[in-house]
């Protein structure tokens, strides 16, 4: 214990923050690539507050159930982050575009 | 305060200032570039929280594999002319989403600041149960164990992804080539290393699936680093990706989520779903980790060659 706060619980009010500036992004931006960016923020955000939570001290590591969890959870995040750019690409392709939404593009859309 | 704790409020605000730039910045290139640095300091946090486990798949999966795809994405949007600027979002949807973001953000920090101090986990709880198996790596017992549900899902899981990635294949090349053909110069840098390195990876490959038993390592962040050299072999033009009508490849992915499932259900003859026998659970662990290693790393390189493009 260092001051108020150990390392483990400011790394998981990092984690805190970033899934705050992910959330910000993810509304924000609406090209797809950039929200499929902002949500794997999010993802990482949530696994450092679950993991520095289950930080047991210098020596012990973390505990790891959450490690394994986490693991499981960043391929599982991979999996989704391929099929959401295969997705965006197929979107692309048929409609030149990579926005959802009805919002005028700064380019006149060919239609 | 004591040098590591600089040391790690240091790494916070470089993670925090990457996760910015990586949302705001105006160039989607740097976005993306920014993204991925924050992966790797992302993984140097796991160091420091002495999860070496997560830290190897954060940096292999978290940082490089996505990394790769949002790069192979953005060059495949700029190869379709696709515009990349956009009216900005509207000043109140602005302050609305910051309003939302950062209520949660202090949600959550209350709600870490409140939890009591002393943690036990469920460290103890492993490490004993730990001890009547042949596994010593707490991560890969509970991975393949004690959570090996969890485990078996994910690796069903990466199998569906990639069903579903193909599923968008137009039917005139069905049955084809993912990707698209690679150019290299022969005597280029890529072309050198995608010779120099591929046997360098397929040793250390092997050799974290094999020791992720007593020690960091296991069989995704293994898978990781076989799927980082069949990526480099595939864009050094040296060889193609497969057709993906290939039964062999096809065997080969779903080789390991099968085995494992297969082996899961045999527990139920010593007594529940997904248990091992005692004296044999060492060796059907590392069974099913080494076939899964090379089901999961067919499937991730797979993942990131996208769709078919180029027919049979």
């Amino acid at each position: 214990m260092t001051g108020i706060i150990d390392s483990a619980t400011l790394f998981a009010l990092t984690g805190c923050a970033l899934i705050g500036l992910g959330l910000y992004g993810f509304i924000v931006h609406a090209h797809l690539l950039r929200r499929i960016l902002a949500f794997n923020v999010i993802g990482s955000g949530i696994f450092l507050v679950f993991g520095a939570l289950g930080y047991l001290g210098t020596g012990q590591g973390t505990d790891p159930v959450p490690q394994a969890l986490i693991i499981t959870g960043i391929v599982v995040a991979l999996s989704l982050t391929a099929f959401a750019i295969a997705l965006a690409i197929k979107l692309a392709e048929e409609e030149k575009t990579a926005f959802l939404d009805d919002a005028t593009p700064t380019e006149e859309r060919p239609e | 305060m004591s040098a590591a704790f600089l040391l790690d409020a240091g790494l916070c605000l470089l993670i925090l200032a990457a996760a910015l730039l990586a949302m705001a910045g105006r160039d989607l290139f740097g976005a993306i570039a920014f993204f991925i640095v924050y992966g790797i300091m992302i993984a140097l946090a796991w160091v420091r929280l002495e999860a070496v486990d997560v830290a190897l798949a954060e940096a292999a999966i978290g940082a490089g594999l996505t990394g790769v795809l949002l790069i192979g994405a953005w060059a495949m949007l700029n190869r379709l002319g696709v515009p990349e600027d956009h009216k900005p979002a509207a000043g109140w949807l602005r302050l609305v989403a910051g309003s939302a973001s950062g209520a949660i953000t202090i949600i959550l920090v209350a709600a870490v600041m409140a939890l009591p101090a002393g943690r036990e986990g469920l460290a103890p709880m492993v490490a004993e149960e730990l001890a009547d198996h042949g596994v010593s790596n707490p991560v890969t017992g509970v991975l393949l164990d004690f959570r090996a549900y969890d485990t078996l899902m994910e690796s069903i899981v990466l199998v569906v992804a990639l069903v579903a990635v193909w599923a968008l294949t137009p039917p005139a090349v069905w049955g084809g080539v993912p990707g698209l053909r690679q150019h290299t110069r022969p005597d280029g840098v890529l072309a050198m290393f995608g010779r120099l390195l591929p046997p360098i990876g397929l040793v250390v490959g092997v050799y974290l699936v094999w020791a992720g038993s007593s020690q960091p390592g296991g069989a995704f962040q293994a898978g990781t680093v076989l799927a980082a050299v069949w990526l480099l072999v595939v864009m050094a033009g040296i060889h193609d990706e497969p057709p993906v009508s290939s039964r062999l490849l096809r065997t080969v992915l779903v080789a390991g989520p099968a085995l494992f499932l297969a082996i899961g259900i045999a527990g139920l003859g010593v007594g529940a779903l997904l248990a091992y026998p005692a004296e044999y659970a060492y060796a059907l662990i590392l069974l099913i980790e080494f076939t899964l290693t090379f089901s999961i790393a067919a499937t991730l390189a797979l993942l990131v060659a996208g769709r078919v493009r180029r027919a049979p």
